[in-house]
This record gives C-alpha cells, structure tokens and sequence, in this order.
C-alpha cells in the first residue's frame, strides 16, 4: 500500500552499485498510477502441479495501461503467477489453482470461461523467441486470420501497423516474404512482440523477454515497452533488476521459502517501482534489490 | 628437441586403434558385396528384357508362359492401384492416430494402448496379414484388387502411425504455446501451426512406408490372385502385381517366363527407388524453405 512516508521522507539509502537510480514520486504521481483501472485482481491465489503446492497466498492488483514487473530468484514462482493471468498453465498436466484471478471482476478460472476467448484478450511473448517457421507477413497475420480476417488490403494494414508498433518495419519491409527463422535472436522477439500486438489484446504478458539477447537488443525492447504502455497493460517477468526499475510502474517482489522441505513461491512485497527499490518495507526485498541475497 | 620424441609410438592403443579400423573396412565390404551383386543381377538380367521393348513391357499384357517376349503391364497396373488403394487407407487413418497420439491421447490409458498395439503390429510378419486378409475379406468378398489393399494397409498402418508420431513429438512446444496466446483453438493449432512444422517428416515417413508395402508379395498371394490381363477394377475380379509375378515366374521351367521376372524385378526396384528419392526430395525442399 502507498503511505504518505514516500513523499516527505527521503528515500532510503540502498547499495547504489545495484540499485538503478529512481526518480522521486511526487504524490500527485503516486495519485496517478493508483487511480489506473484495476485489470487484474489476484485473490489468494495458490498454484498445484500435480500434489505440489508451487506458488502459495498471491494477493495483487494489476493496473491499467501501467508496467508490472514480477522480480525474485529463480524458481520462486514469478513465470508461474503470470501464466495464470492468461490460462496458460492449463496447458501443463496436472496444473490448476486455487483462488481468484479476476480479469475486470470477471472470474478468469469460472466454469463458463473460454481459455481461447481470454488468451485472445491477454497476449504472451514467451522468453525464447518462438516465430513460427513461416515467413515474416504470415506469423504477423496469423492471429488476425484466426480471428477471420481475410480481405488482403486489411491484413496488410494490421501487417505494417504492427510491425511498426514493435519498431521492426525499416529492416523488414522488404522481405516480408523471407522465413522469420532467418532473422536475429533481437529481430524475431520484437516479431514476436509484432504478432502478439497484431490481435489488440488489452494486456501483454511477457516472460523474460530479454533473457535471450544481448544488451543492445534488450535496450530497442525496453523502449518499444515503454511506447506500448499508452495502448496496452503490460505485466513482465525479469530476472533483471535493472530493467524492472527502469521501466515499470509497479513491482512485484517474489522469493522461494522452505516449508517442511518442499520449496515453494511467494509473493513478499507489490507496490510502486519507485518504492520497491528506495524504500522496501520487508527485510527480504531489500536484501535482495541490494545484493545481499542471491 | 628431437624430432624421433614426437613422431607416433607403437603403443598398444595404436595397434588396438589400427586393427578396429581395418576390422570395420573389412566389414563395411562384407556388407557392400550382397547389395552389389543383387542389383548387378537385377540390372543385367532385368535390364535385358526390360530395355529391349521399352516401354511395351511396362503396358503390354503377359504372354503364355513359352511364349517369348514383353508384357507385365497387369502387374504394373496392379502394383499401381493396389498400393495406391493401400496408401488412401493407411496414410490418412495412420497421421490421424499420430495425431490424437501425441496431441489429445498423450499418456491415457487409450493412447497407451495404442500406441503399444502399432508397436506390435510392426512386428507381424506380413504373411499373417495376408491371412487375416484372407480371412475377414477374400472369404468373403472373392479375390480382388482391394484385398490386397487392406493387407497391405495393415501392414502401413503401424509404421506410419510411429512415423508421423515421431515427427509430430519433434515439433517444439514453444510453437504450440506461441499459438495458443494468441488465442487459436487447439485444432486451429494442430491445423496451421503442428502440421506444417511437421508434414515434410510425415510425408516422407509415408512415401518410404509405401515404397516398403509396393514390394511385399506374401500378404498379396491370397487376396488378389494372378490376372494375366490388365484389371483396372480395383474392386473385382482377380489382379495381379510385379512381386507376384517375380514370385510365380521364378518358379516356372521356362526361360521366358524367368526373364520376364527379372524384369518385373527391376521395374519393382525402379519403382521403389523413385519413391524413395521423391521423399528425400519432399523433405530436403522443406528444409530449404524453412
């Protein structure tokens, strides 16, 4: 929750060859990013694999048209909490939940929603570039056609518009034709990106979308994320957490916890970016955001 | 330093080394030495009659046994269609099974047992097919075309599903994910996004599986008979195919009967050489695109 500290109070000291500078968040900015629509909201969200309890107790609210980071060490759940926001878990056997995530107050695990009708609202891009083997024109138009969209001139415009939404048109507008496999690992991200704007979800959730590339390319996305916050919500896993402080509104602090032997994931501190990082309110965030902890 | 340090020792693991190597060349030419004289045999001998009364021999009816000269065009026209019947049955049963194996059966207890009974069938020796043939259709039915189709279906059946199975499980998952979020169905997925990954393998996994069952004679002795004219009815009366006849005019006494086996040999082995090129082809083109 946002207090009123964060505004009188001068940010916390916290190790600076880690922790990115923050700007300072006047409270009428604060006021802003708190007045955002409500998307999602996750009530008490536990996550199963099998018997396995993975990810226990998420309580969060995610904003419109802001930038949510999730952060923590590996395996502390962070992938798995946003693949519940777009029912891509029950892709895996024996994963389910329990809990609410509600999407606009829209129970998204209620027995009369379509896991089709919400991924078409809720997009992905996955943490390895995935483009399908076919050409550039055709991954970017393959969730329109799904959707019904024939007409050639119409394809065409969503096509470009697309790709110059994820700052690819220059160097692709003339082999449009040419498989997407023979691009570079940062080109076909930023395809991936192209194909998953092209269907106008309301949310994009990506899954460590730099992990696979080099800094440059991570730079061009970082950017683009922050060009597409004004059309979309965007929820990010990183392992980064430089890039969650440069570009996100709110984060997300995950960390793993031993309970009688079995690891599990849990959400330890949500709240404003510029908070998180200069003024946690848990031990285990800042020693984490400082260094302290791997 | 002195140049006799650093040239090769004999030690044990050099001589040890030197023998393996000679023990695999020798055994590379002990393999070589059959495959070289079957298709020495079966080009000369089969070239002899097959080239003289070209293309007659791939058209003409059999003559009678003594009688010298061209004709197997039954047979060919009966390994044609009967295949041709075979593949229509096995190939789109086989890639549906492949697919409800690996895209909605997964590990259920039907798909277990599925998958479990193609392994089997692999294993069955195709005389047996020819039997169960024979007993569920010929008896029935009489002696045609399309018995022999069925035989040879059944022993299709099983390696094309394993084929197509393999090629599918090849697909990344990351391709089926990356569709899914964009909110295509799992059969719009399977449609536009599995299968065109795939297909190159499953068609050659196919063609090669009928370039296999084009040549198989024991599953045909009982179900399609032996025409000495050209049937194109699939569906009555006796046919005839280029295996059977190699099969019944090796057995005869007469020197015109054994040379028009030898042809029919080579026209068999022609034929299953173009397939096989034609699926090495389809998926060195498939790669290419990608």
């Amino acid at each position: 929750m946002v207090t009123e500290r964060s505004t009188s109070e001068a940010p916390k000291s916290t190790s600076p060859s880690l922790a990115a500078p923050v700007p300072e968040v006047r409270a009428s900015a604060i006021d802003v990013l708190m007045a955002s629509p409500v998307v999602f909201d996750v009530k008490n969200l536990d996550v199963y694999y099998s018997a396995y309890k993975a990810v226990r107790g998420v309580n969060m609210q995610v904003r419109k048209n802001q930038i949510t980071a999730f952060i923590g060490p590996s395996g502390c759940g962070k992938t798995t909490v946003l693949r519940c926001l777009n029912r891509m878990n029950d892709l895996i056997p024996g994963a389910r939940i329990a809990g609410n995530v509600l999407y606009h107050d829209v129970d998204l695990y209620g027995p009369e929603v379509s896991a089709t009708e919400v991924r078409r609202r809720i997009g992905m891009v996955f943490q390895k570039p995935n483009p399908f083997p076919k050409s550039i024109y055709d991954n970017v138009a393959f969730g329109p056609r799904i959707n019904g969209i024939t007409s050639k001139a119409k394809l065409d415009e969503i096509v470009e518009k697309s790709l110059r939404s994820a700052a690819l048109w220059d160097e692709v507008k003339d082999r449009l034709r040419n498989s997407a496999l023979g691009m570079s690992g940062g080109q076909q991200q930023r395809l991936c990106i192209a194909r998953t704007i092209a269907v106008e979800p309301e949310v994009v959730l990506m899954d460590e979308p730099c992990s696979a590339l080099d800094p440059i390319a991570t730079a061009r996305i970082e950017d683009l994320m922050r060009e597409l916050k004004s059309r979309f919500t965007i929820v990010i896993v990183t392992h980064n957490m430089q890039q969650a402080a440069r570009t996100s509104d709110f984060t997300a602090f995950f960390t793993a916890q031993l309970d009688q032997g079995q690891r599990f994931g849990q959400l330890v501190e949500y709240d404003i970016t510029s908070k998180i990082f200069s003024n946690p309110k848990d031990e285990r965030t800042e020693n984490y955001i400082t260094g302290r902890f791997g | 330093m002195n140049l006799s340090e650093l040239r090769p020792r004999w030690t044990w693991r050099r001589l040890h080394s030197i023998a393996m190597q000679v023990a695999m060349g020798i055994a590379v030419v002990l393999i070589a030495i059959p495959l070289v004289l079957v298709m020495y045999s079966v080009i000369v001998k089969g070239g002899a009659i097959l080239f003289k009364d070209f293309p007659s021999f791939l058209t003409d009816d059999i003559p009678p046994e003594r009688v010298e000269g061209a004709g197997m065009g039954p047979a060919v026209v009966g390994t044609l269609l009967v295949t041709l019947g075979a593949t229509l049955i096995a190939v789109p049963l086989g890639v549906l099974g492949a697919i409800y194996l690996n895209e909605y059966g997964g590990t259920g207890k039907l798909a277990r047992l599925v998958r479990f009974m193609a392994l089997v069938m692999t294993g069955v020796p195709s005389i047996v097919m020819g039997l169960f043939v024979y007993v569920i259709w010929t008896m029935t039915f009489g002696l045609s075309g399309f018995g022999g189709s069925l035989a040879l279906a059944c022993l299709m059946l099983p390696v094309v599903i394993n084929t197509s199975e393999q090629m599918l499980k090849l697909v990344p998952n990351s391709l089926r994910e990356a569709s899914y979020a964009l909110g295509a169905s799992k059969a719009r997925t399977i449609l536009t996004v599995v299968l065109p990954a795939s297909i190159s393998g499953i068609v050659s996994g196919a063609l090669l599986a009928v370039a296999r069952a084009a040549g198989e004679t024991a599953p045909l002795m009982f179900t399609i008979g032996a025409a000495h004219e050209i049937n194109k009815n699939l569906f009555s009366h006796e046919n005839t195919s280029l295996s059977r006849q190699i099969f019944s005019n090796a057995q005869l006494a007469f020197d015109a009967a054994q040379d028009r086996g030898w042809g029919a040999a080579l026209t068999l082995v022609l034929l299953a050489f173009i397939l096989t090129l034609v699926a090495r082809l389809v998926t060195a083109l498939a790669t290419q695109r990608k």
